[in-house]
């Protein structure tokens, strides 16, 4: 048992009604009780969908449990196939239903529709939503392609000179962050290259564009967390490479696309020819001076928090102080990517736990989920949202991608906006004592009243030095984003030391000895 | 609990009351559960604590239905069941143990804590009520550790509400004998509503008023034999059922909602404690005519036009009520989740002859009647409501209804406004 206060991510069936939603003609038979209808207002009504996921639910209640909850899975089957005429079907059971153990995918079966039938299981008890979301896809993909698989060992023969190059790009789903606006930033840069796309799945395919994946001559994999384990059985299958680059950030991209051409076999230097990005001249621009070695502290899923961390780092010139994910299943990678940053990774989905690290951190900026908002907030330090889990604003009417070159013009947007500009900064350091630019005044760009920092959190279990009132005084001098490592460092620096009594030279001494 | 219509999925009327046509139909039902109740239970009672005992998919749904993650730091959670908790319910009661220590070290402030049953820990048989009693014994006197059902195979949103108030009956002091009989208002209003209802009775010389649930869970208000209530909210059956073994009376009236309503909740208190008719005109009067003068200007714009619902919080018959005879809105069709019979019959019997009650749910048949119907106003849940929207209807979100304070006088024109508020939005939009 955990205790959780909010959660990073849904139960496994939540993903898979993310990939059910993506397509059409595809339909969900989800044995459930009521009220895990809920999951109905996710997309109509935090992406916004204009219709119902395709789903339905046997919502079934106590009196059923006494009585027949098979029967009632099968004619809710029956009834769903009637009315939607999918050309495919998923069956699975939520948390509840897979304590009831009625076997939906034998139930479904015995139905006998004449349309593929694909049985989900899902642990509810074990795994999460990516995880559903993951595992929904690869079966999906495998009943529709596998008839049109080749024989094993299969070799595909180079392309012939006057045929274009091919690909399928995989993983953009429903309810993902950004998902639709990145799918159309790769696209353009894979038309610029002149690859054809064959099939773009989970989004807005059907059961049949499934079943001619194969013809791909290769996959772009947007989203490792949901398509990797479907572009692997793809590649064992049917010999198509998958293109491992994530296009997101400015450098990212540009491998992306030698990584695109050398597998295609094009020329690169149309896509990267007169780079179209702002974000490059932006971040060497004199005027972002004031961004370098901002502490930022990295959270999300694998795959956005390993593209931010390095963006913050090489592209924005900040220093990563934290790196984390819940994504467990891609921990390995976290870990790795922490290592070049000297960081031990937070492989969690403990929100508290996320908490704590922040305030202990005080970092200058947080870049995460929407969870890491609230902590941001409560904390008073700027927060940008990179990864999901997502809320209404995360699906931005304008077209808004993270990934390809314009995708680094949105995140040097998204990211340099929370912060408070470089001249202000300066002035605020400068005149404190200002009615109405002191600095638990938010940054003047920013109309909102912002949330007075809490104390910064006191190294745990160090026996804490009093500080003496002008010391006190001097720290409140320094600036609010940097007062809270400030206070701790100085804090461990007198504990090291066994000094008691933290004075004006003690705070200057610690600030020495950690500016080392 | 629901003991609902016979099996079938067709929507047959299965009694006949007055000229009310009530049927019954089955199929999937697109309402919460009834853990949903915390969103504004933690809220209205500020020392409690909701820890649901369930799965990801509970703590998903009350984050995803509470607007998204609106509080940083909420008064509920979620104990999430895992694989180990499945293997031995010993080992899950010991985990819950070390939960529930986790929780009130890190909330030294909470007095009341609730432990909410899921559908979950009500399939594997998990005994909340014996732990709630362990718990207590632990913890008593700082906090008290009670339990309810929210779980979605038992309750439909607000009778999660229900739930909550029943399991607190039992621990509602005794009213002593020799004290003056009290009157307790039964129900979670927005502390507004309250107050003013408060100085309404005040004003007709009632001091004895209490409120259930308190806003502090050190608040409790008496219940005996003396005691009258009355109920503010129409989703209540087993916490009236609970004061009713503690021997309190209900006193039967219609809902809060409207002028008409208002007045009529107000005066069968007022009859039931002897309150002369001078005495309740003088106090309710100004207010009342304030209502109905308020009320005009939004009947001009609600007038004439068909409303339907689709099945939510149970109030769909009280807020019909107030379209149909304050508001001059045709009743297409009333969707309730489940329909207490006793506690609305006064509002049964105020609908318009002919109007057609739906009790239960099959929310595709439900969609295609409505869709066939064209209604001018859909009032529905979160997840058909742009769907809806995108087939060219009309709709207000019926969850509003539920987290806006609507009841009584000075609010009978804020709840109109709600529903034409979708109506006038549409005709400004011109693309």
């Amino acid at each position: 048992m955990q205790l959780t206060v909010w959660t990073y991510e849904g139960p496994p069936h939540v993903g898979a009604m993310r990939i059910a939603t993506a397509m059409r003609d595809v339909h969900y038979v989800l044995h459930a009780p009521q009220g895990d209808t809920y999951a109905d207002l996710l997309f109509t009504m935090i992406e916004r969908l204009p219709r119902r996921p395709p789903v339905t639910y046997t919502t079934f209640q106590a009196r059923d449990l006494g009585g027949d909850t098979a029967e009632l899975f099968k004619r809710a089957a029956a009834e769903a196939y009637e009315r939607f005429q999918p050309r495919a079907m998923l069956v699975g059971a939520s948390c509840t239903a897979e304590l009831i153990q009625d076997d939906p995918g034998g139930l479904a079966r015995a139905l006998q529709l004449p349309i593929p039938v694909v049985p989900l299981e899902l642990p509810s008890y074990q795994k999460r939503e990516n995880w559903g979301a993951a595992e929904t896809f690869y079966q999906l993909v495998r009943t529709m392609a596998a008839r049109e698989a080749p024989p094993p060992g299969f070799k595909r023969p180079p392309r012939a000179a006057d045929v274009r190059a091919s690909c399928n790009i995989l993983g953009a789903a429903a309810l993902g962050f950004r998902h639709r606006d990145d799918v159309r930033a790769v696209t353009q840069i894979l038309e610029q290259l002149g690859v054809d796309i064959n099939v773009i799945a989970p989004l807005g395919a059907t059961p049949a564009d499934l079943a001619r994946l194969g013809e791909a001559d290769f996959n772009v994999v947007l989203y490792p967390e949901i398509a990797s384990q479907a572009a692997q059985w793809l590649c064992r299958n049917f010999d198509q490479p998958t293109v491992k680059v994530i296009p997101l950030g400015l450098a990212a991209t540009r491998e992306f696309i030698a990584e695109v051409a050398r597998i295609a076999g094009v020329d690169p230097s149309p896509a990267l020819a007169g780079t179209p990005s702002h974000s490059n001249w932006y971040a060497h621009s004199v005027d972002s001076t004031y961004l370098t070695g901002k502490r930022v502290f990295v959270f999300g899923d694998a795959t956005h928090a390993i593209a931010a961390a390095r963006i913050a780092a090489e592209e924005l010139g900040f220093t990563v102080v934290g790196l984390g994910s819940y994504s467990r299943e891609f921990a390995r990678d976290v870990r790795e990517a922490a290592g070049k940053y000297g960081l031990e990774a937070l492989i969690t989905d403990d929100y508290l736990q996320v908490e704590a690290q922040v305030a202990e951190l005080q970092p200058e900026l947080v870049l995460g989920t929407q969870m890491e908002r609230h902590i941001a907030k409560r904390l008073g330090i700027p927060c940008a949202v990179i990864s999901a889990p997502v809320h209404v604003q995360d699906f931005p009417a304008r077209y808004s991608p993270q990934m390809g070159f314009e995708g680094a013009n949105v995140i040097f947007d998204t990211w340099v906006h929370p912060l408070m500009m470089g001249l202000e900064e300066h002035l605020l350091t400068m005149f404190r004592g200002d009615f109405e630019f002191h600095d638990a005044a938010p940054a003047s760009h920013l109309g909102f009243t912002a949330v007075q920092p809490q104390p910064a959190a006191s190294a745990a279990g160090a026996a804490r030095a009093a500080w003496a009132p002008e010391a006190e005084k001097e720290l409140g001098k320094i600036p609010f984003f940097v007062r809270g490592k400030a206070r701790r460092n100085t804090e461990r620096f007198a504990a090291d030391r066994s000094v008691e009594l933290i004075t004006v030279e003690t705070l200057y001494d610690a600030k020495a000895h950690y500016s080392r | 609990m629901s003991s609902g219509p016979s099996n079938g999925a067709a929507a047959e009327p299965v009694a006949m009351r007055d000229e009310v046509r009530v049927s019954g139909e089955r199929g999937q039902r697109e309402v919460f559960c009834g853990l949903t109740g915390i969103i504004w239970l933690h809220r209205k009672i500020q020392d409690a604590f909701f820890l649901v005992v369930g799965s990801r998919t509970c703590a998903h749904l009350i984050q995803s239905a509470a607007g998204v993650m609106i509080f940083a730091e909420p008064r509920f959670a979620t104990a999430i069941i895992d694989e180990r908790d499945l293997a031995g319910l010993a080992d899950a009661n010991v985990e819950l143990d070390r939960v529930v220590g986790q929780l009130l070290a890190r909330r030294p402030d909470i007095k009341l804590l609730f432990l909410v049953g899921s559908c979950p820990s009500e399939v594997i048989k998990l005994d909340l009520s014996r732990a709630a009693l362990r718990l207590s014994g632990r913890f008593s006197p700082r906090v008290r550790v009670l339990n309810y059902s929210g779980s979605g195979i038992e309750t439909t949103f607000t009778q999660g509400e229900d739930a909550c108030l029943a399991s607190l009956v039992p621990s509602l002091p005794p009213h002593p004998p020799q004290a003056a009989p009290n009157l307790l208002i039964v129900g979670a209003l927005a502390d507004i509503v309250e107050d003013q209802a408060r100085q309404l009775f005040a004003d007709m010389g009632l001091g004895q008023v209490d409120f259930f649930p308190p806003r502090r869970s050190t608040e409790l208000p008496s219940v005996g034999v003396d005691t009258r209530y009355l109920l503010a909210q129409p989703f209540l059956a087993d916490t009236a059922r609970a004061l009713d073994e503690r021997g309190a009376r209900r006193i039967p009236a219609p809902f809060p909602l409207g002028a008409e309503g208002t007045l009529a909740w107000l005066k069968a208190a007022a009859a039931t404690c002897h309150v002369d008719d001078a005495r309740f005109r003088r106090a309710t009067q100004p207010a009342y005519e304030r209502a109905l003068g308020s009320l005009s200007r939004y009947r001009d714009q609600l007038a004439g036009k068909r409303v339907f619902f689709f099945p939510d919080s149970q109030l769909e018959v009280p807020l019909a009520r107030f379209l149909a005879n304050e508001m001059c809105m045709e009743l297409v069709e009333v969707g309730t989740p489940f329909l207490h019979r006793a506690h609305l019959a006064a509002e049964l019997a105020s609908l318009p002859a002919g109007t057609s009650v739906v009790e239960g749910q099959h929310v595709e048949n439900q969609l295609d009647r409505c869709l066939a119907a064209k209604p001018d106003l859909v009032v529905c849940g979160l997840g058909l409501a742009n769907p809806l929207e995108a087939r060219g209807l009309t709709t207000k979100w019926s969850i509003e209804l539920v987290f806006t304070p609507i009841q009584g006088f000075n609010q009978a024109a804020d709840l109109a406004e709600l529903f034409a508020r979708p109506l006038v939005r549409r005709t400004r939009l011109v693309a």
